[in-house]
């Protein structure tokens, strides 16, 4: 990928290929030089014997302006000063990045509430849909309960 | 012209293909009638949801679908 160029106080993409997590990182610290505080979080595809590949779809008219609304509130909710949330989407393999968020904020509470906030709705309330490829074929993966009561503790 | 109905996520299974073409205008009979007893029996499941024009209905039963409209069927969703 060429330089990355972030828009400010929000970056929110969905990425056909490769999540640079590394550059990102480095780019989004650069551009809030006065927070005191960037806490990040990167999902990679959890290694698992029986899962080849897996793959996330979307739909057009409402992920990713699903994704700008959620880091705008995430940005007026807990004072950040920037947000980031690249979320992939077509197929990977165990180990590949699948999600990147980043908060900067004056203070590192609100950056990790923010950084929380962001991912807890990311993987049970966006217009995301997940399945996994094993021996047998492909199989839908829906939220866990626990993904449903992560989201629930904000409301 | 037409009304353009999307199924996505495990949906996209159950129908034919992953879209259809029907005629407009499009109300939420007519969606039944559409898509098949299949993916019909998934619709009266209050967890799938229905945009039209690239916003998530409030009450899906009151589908009204114009000419030119995307109606897009939802089931439950599952990211990173």
């Amino acid at each position: 990928m060429a330089e990355i160029s972030l828009s400010t106080p929000l970056d929110t993409r969905l990425i056909e290929q490769h999540l640079p997590a590394g550059e990102a990182l480095a780019v989004f610290n650069a551009a809030y030089p006065g927070a005191g505080a960037v806490v990040s979080f990167l999902g990679n595809v959890r290694p698992d014997d029986t899962v080849e590949a897996l793959e996330l779809t979307h739909y057009e008219l409402l992920t990713l302006p699903g994704i700008e609304s959620l880091a705008q509130q995430a940005l007026d909710r807990f004072a950040l000063t920037g947000v980031l949330a690249w979320h992939r989407v077509g197929v990977m393999v165990p180990g590949d990045p699948i999600v990147l968020v980043a908060a900067a904020a004056r203070h590192r509470r609100d950056a990790f509430a923010g950084a929380e906030f962001l991912m807890d709705h990311l993987k049970s309330a966006s217009w995301l849909w997940k399945r996994e490829k094993r021996a047998d074929g492909w199989h839908w993966i829906e939220p866990r309960a626990v993904d449903h009561g992560d989201r629930a503790r904000w409301e | 012209m037409s009304v353009r109905i999307l199924f996505l996520g495990p949906l996209r299974d159950l129908a034919d293909s992953p879209e259809m073409l029907v005629d407009a205008p499009l109300d939420w009979a007519g969606l039944l009638a559409a898509v098949g007893p299949a993916v019909a029996a998934q619709l009266g499941e209050a967890r799938v949801n229905v945009a039209c024009g690239g916003r998530v209905l409030a009450d899906k039963t009151a589908l009204a679908a114009q000419d030119g409209d995307e109606v897009a069927l939802l089931p439950p969703v599952s990211g990173g």
